[in-house]
């Protein structure tokens, strides 16, 4: 049995955005193993990107307990989320948030420059494909090229964890196919524990568990006994 | 940190041309605090040089003849480090080919050696040989005016003797730096000049052979000048002395003095006024501009930088944006500088000019500029970086909008939807659209306060040529003449109407206040030469008693009713105690007024007059000066005419130079302010705006919302523009009166349509240069990222 890397307890989160209260995490209980594939399933504001910025240090939450190892997550301070942001989490967001003054290359190293182990910035983009455009600027990227740029900027400083945010969401079918296989290779060859969220409902079956989420709540689980390849999708 | 130094020089370069208007603000604020205190240093500091290189006299005095045996007495005055006797006396000249005629002060050189005190600058030529009775050096301003050069030739009546001089020299002397005229309020270098020439000739010329006319001193440091001058009053009043006075009552040095005294009280009114002004609108905006990176921040925080670097990482990006601004501040500021120090250093004839430095100004300047950019980036720092990183990532929740009035007003359907949008966001933003007014407002009132000073010139002038001084000429007199002189006056060729004009030196006290005026006398219905009050009415002198300019009861203490003082310098020279029984708020100078018989009377004279007032025929002007140059009694002739022009090309110039200067300097700040608001707005809203454009708004739709706020926020501007602009203006004006010159605060309706044109101005190009932006808002950008 592979070691319990998140331990959350009856998590809960409530926003206030402009006039309305928004109740976004109702309560969940999870654990999460090192070295996991774990795609998180539901509609829109079901909870999964809250949860998913919690786990990141991204957020606090309004109450409950949430573990990294032996570390109290809902208990640290800015500077205290920040340290651990830098030491362990690699991030994937929908809309890559690449700096657009830039060059591909410079935005790796943005982080392999604060990180206590990192890769090359060159390797980095080497494992997604990336090689040949290093010294492009953003504007002058692909949408899936700039999605890859972001997956090598997050595991460039090799996390433990990385927390895709809808990777694919932006992106057609074939770019798409080409950034989960470049998220699957990186957890080979590294171990990264890896959380991806989707709309895509196809894409649950490259994960070890699915998780399900409603109303803030995770209301169902499904452990895959096979992972398919990311050639296999079909969306 | 080298990637995050990479993009914080990427992002200067990417919004160079904000971080260029930014950078212009700054700049207009540092250029005018150092080019104001710049140039007066500059000018102060080349003045005391000149002063002390060329031994500026401290004391002087002025007699009818004294012999030279009485100097060793006046070297023994406790305090006196020199003594300088010479000859002095005003002479009327005959110019080739000026029908005017001039005047010249005549001063005798030494035959041997330098003079002690006042010693010249020589520009060209030699000083005149002893044996040669009809070589002269002259001024060089009058030189100039004349189109002379040594072998020129010109005629002086010397004593109610022609003589034909010849020229050997040109010079300059700290003693005239300004010459003015007798009768004159302004310096006339065409018909005033100074003329040096060898002692032992014009001692010969007015039999003074042993004797002086006028003795300068230059006191120990310690010296009380007071205490000086009352010994040599003492000493010279046998000899027909007229009181003594240090320099604050030496023309040229009390008018240089005012001159540099508005040079330092524009510098220390409008610069900081600027500078404040600058900062406040480079805090604003930078604040904004650092708001808009919001989302980058939030990703910044997210792969792991702290708030500490990423607030440095911004902090350095403004303080490269101020850094460029003090650059081109003190560049131009010491460039503008240098050429003021250089216009105004021909303009008082100085021989050499020092330029000093001062790094207080250039620290001051850029301490303030720093700490107004890196204040403004932390306002805008402290609500970003506080954020977590997943809400700072996401757009700023929708704001919250409400009806600007009440629905029952339904103001909002009677507009059409793009002005409800932009009502209902400058409702929203009230306190962001209130600043942005704000700076427009200030741009506005720096520009109404550079440009005022016109207006005020252009009141001077008004009041004193054309409403109190409306002779055409003055006839002054050698000595105090009888009144049979006036009716001779009035029968030369070309003379309409005459009035007489006497003046008596008096010194003038309440306790230890004391000042050297003249108290004047004019007939009771003059007509030419009239006393206009602040009201601008024509005032009439009661019968008995003093009336005295208001500024000098201020400097008095004194009030209508109180008692003051008078020394009368003149004949029996009594001390008198007399009533003030008005105040007149007058423009030029601080001096005494009386009713002629009653000033006879306290003289116990007949009535006596030292000058008259001329109206003349213009077209018989010419006989007129020919019969004046004639009159051997005659000291000299002021011409209105010359003086006004003369006035333009003096006081007025000296401060529409400056005012200039500064107008340009507002107009870039009022550009920066206003094409920084109009480009920030664009970014602010730029998805809504893109968003607008997909759904069909045509561009000059989307412009239109976008420009309609700005257009609305630069109006209503304008209202406490014009307001805070008047304020100002009223400081620097109370800051500008003197003893020698005051003005009235007049701003005319065009200077506040000028100054809002400027600004709005500054709009309609900000809007041209926002319009190529909206006209490349990137649509499909908008449709795939979020919001």
């Amino acid at each position: 049995m592979a070691d319990t890397i998140f331990t959350a307890k009856d998590l809960t989160k409530t926003y206030t955005s402009g006039e309305v209260q928004v109740l976004a995490l109702q309560g969940v209980d999870l654990e999460v193993w090192a070295g996991e594939v774990v795609v998180l399933l539901g509609p829109s504001g079901s909870g999964k990107s809250t949860l998913l910025n919690i786990m990141g240090g991204l957020d606090h939450a309004t109450s409950g307990r949430l573990i990294f190892r032996d570390l109290e997550l809902t208990g640290l301070d800015d500077q205290g989320l920040t340290a651990y942001r830098r030491r362990h989490v690699g991030f994937v967001f929908q809309f890559y948030n690449l700096i657009p003054s830039l060059t591909a290359k410079e935005n790796v190293a943005l982080v392999t420059e604060i990180s206590e182990r990192p890769m090359p910035p060159e390797e980095a983009l080497a494992l997604v494909g990336l090689e040949a455009r290093m010294d492009h600027f953003p504007a002058q990227l692909s949408g899936g090229e700039q999605q890859r740029v972001a997956i090598a900027r997050a595991i460039a400083k090799q996390p433990e964890v990385l927390l895709c945010d809808e990777p694919t969401g932006a992106l057609d079918s074939k770019t798409g196919i080409r950034v989960i296989e470049a998220l699957l290779t990186i957890n080979r060859q590294l171990g990264t524990t890896t959380l991806i969220i989707t709309h895509n409902a196809s894409i649950q079956d490259v994960a070890d568990r699915v998780l399900f989420f409603a109303d803030g709540r995770i209301s169902r689980v499904q452990k895959n006994e096979t992972r398919r390849a990311a050639a296999e999708l079909i969306w | 940190m080298r990637v995050l130094d990479l993009k914080l020089f990427r992002d200067v370069k990417r919004l160079w041309a904000q971080a260029l208007a930014i950078a212009l603000v700054i700049a207009g604020g540092v250029a005018t605090l150092v080019l104001a205190v710049g140039s007066f240093r500059s000018l102060d500091e080349t003045r005391n040089a000149y002063y002390e290189r060329y031994r500026f006299a401290d004391v002087f005095a002025s007699v009818r003849r004294a012999p030279n045996t009485l100097l060793d007495r006046i070297a023994e005055i406790p305090g006196v480090a020199a003594v300088d006797a010479r000859i002095a006396k005003l002479a009327l000249l005959d110019i080739p080919n000026f029908r005017e005629p001039a005047t010249g002060q005549f001063i005798s050189l030494p035959d041997i050696a330098k003079p002690t005190l006042n010693q010249l600058y020589m520009r060209v030529g030699r000083t005149p040989e002893p044996s040669r009775a009809d070589e002269v050096v002259v001024s060089e301003s009058f030189a100039k005016a004349h189109g002379f050069a040594p072998g020129s030739r010109f005629s002086a009546i010397l004593n109610g003797r022609k003589r034909q001089l010849v020229i050997v020299g040109i010079a300059l002397s700290p003693e005239f730096i300004y010459a003015v005229g007798p009768g004159d309020i302004m310096p006339d270098d065409r018909r005033f000049g100074i003329v040096w020439m060898s002692e032992k000739a014009l001692a010969s010329a007015y039999d003074l052979e042993g004797a002086f006319s006028s003795v300068n001193l230059k006191l120990l440091r310690d010296a009380s000048e007071r205490e000086v001058i009352q010994r040599l009053d003492a000493l010279l009043e046998r000899y027909g002395g007229r009181a003594a006075h240090g320099r604050k009552e030496q023309t040229s040095h009390a008018w240089l003095d005012h001159e540099l005294d508005m040079l330092n009280n524009m510098s220390r009114t409008l610069p900081p006024i600027f500078l404040l002004v600058a900062a406040f609108l480079v805090n604003l905006t930078l604040s904004r501009l650092v708001a808009l990176e919001r989302e980058q921040i939030g990703l910044l925080k997210a792969v792991g930088y702290g708030q500490w670097t990423i607030a440095a990482h911004y902090i350095k990006f403004v303080i490269i944006i101020a850094v460029i601004g003090i650059a081109i501040g003190s560049a131009a500021g010491t460039w503008l500088g240098m050429s003021v120090t250089g216009l105004f250093g021909d303009f008082f004839h100085f021989p050499f000019l020092v330029f000093t430095h001062s790094p207080d100004v250039y620290l001051a300047a850029a301490v303030l500029s720093l700490l107004a950019a890196i204040v403004g980036a932390i306002r805008a720092l402290w609500d970003v970086v506080r954020l977590p990183p997943a809400v700072a990532m996401q757009p700023p929740a929708p704001p919250r909008f409400r009806r600007v009035l009440p629905a029952a007003f339904a103001i909002d359907r009677v507009l059409s939807q793009p002005s409800v949008m932009m009502l209902r966001n400058i409702a929203r933003h009230p306190i962001r659209a209130g600043f942005t007014t704000l700076g427009m407002a200030l741009a506005t009132a720096i520009l109404v306060v550079s440009l005022f000073t016109n207006d005020t010139m252009e009141q001077l002038i008004d009041v004193t040529y054309f409403l109190a001084d409306r002779q055409d000429a003055t006839v002054s007199f050698i000595e105090k003449s009888p009144r049979e002189v006036v009716m001779q006056v009035a029968r030369l060729p070309g003379v309409l109407a005459v009035e007489p004009y006497r003046e008596v030196p008096v010194r003038i006290r309440n306790g230890s206040i004391e000042r050297r005026v003249t108290i004047s006398a004019r007939p009771r219905d003059a007509d030419l030469n009239r006393i206009i009050d602040v009201d601008l009415h024509p005032v009439v002198l009661p019968d008995a008693g003093l009336a005295i300019s208001a500024m000098l009861a201020q400097i008095l203490g004194v009030h209508v009713g109180d008692f003051v003082e008078v020394d009368l310098l003149e004949g029996q020279r009594r001390t008198v105690s007399l009533s003030v029984t008005a105040l007149v708020e007058d423009y030029f100078g601080i001096k005494g007024m009386m009713d002629p018989e009653t000033l006879a009377r306290l003289m116990r004279e007949a009535p006596a007059v030292t000058s008259v007032n001329v109206s003349l025929d213009q077209n018989r002007a010419d006989r007129f000066y020919d019969a004046i140059k004639k009159m051997p009694t005659v000291s000299g002739l002021a011409l209105q005419r010359a003086s006004l022009a003369n006035f333009r090309e003096t006081v007025a110039l000296l401060i529409t130079t400056m005012a200039s200067i500064y107008t340009g300097l507002a107009a870039i700040i009022a550009f920066g302010v206003v094409y920084n608001s109009a480009r920030i707005s664009l970014s602010e809203r730029a998805r809504e705006l893109a968003s607008l454009r997909v759904l069909g708004f045509t561009r000059a739709e989307v412009l239109r919302i976008l420009l309609l706020e700005l257009a609305l926020l630069t109006l209503i501007a304008q209202p406490p523009g014009w307001a805070m602009g008047y304020g100002l203006a009223w400081i620097m004006k109370t800051n500008l009166a003197g003893e020698l010159m005051r003005v009235r605060l007049v701003v005319e309706h065009s200077t506040y349509v000028l100054a809002s044109a400027i600004v709005i101005t500054a709009a309609v190009l900000s809007a041209l240069v926002v319009r190529r932006r909206v006209d490349r808002l990137d649509l499909v950008a908008v449709l795939k990222t979020r919001d």
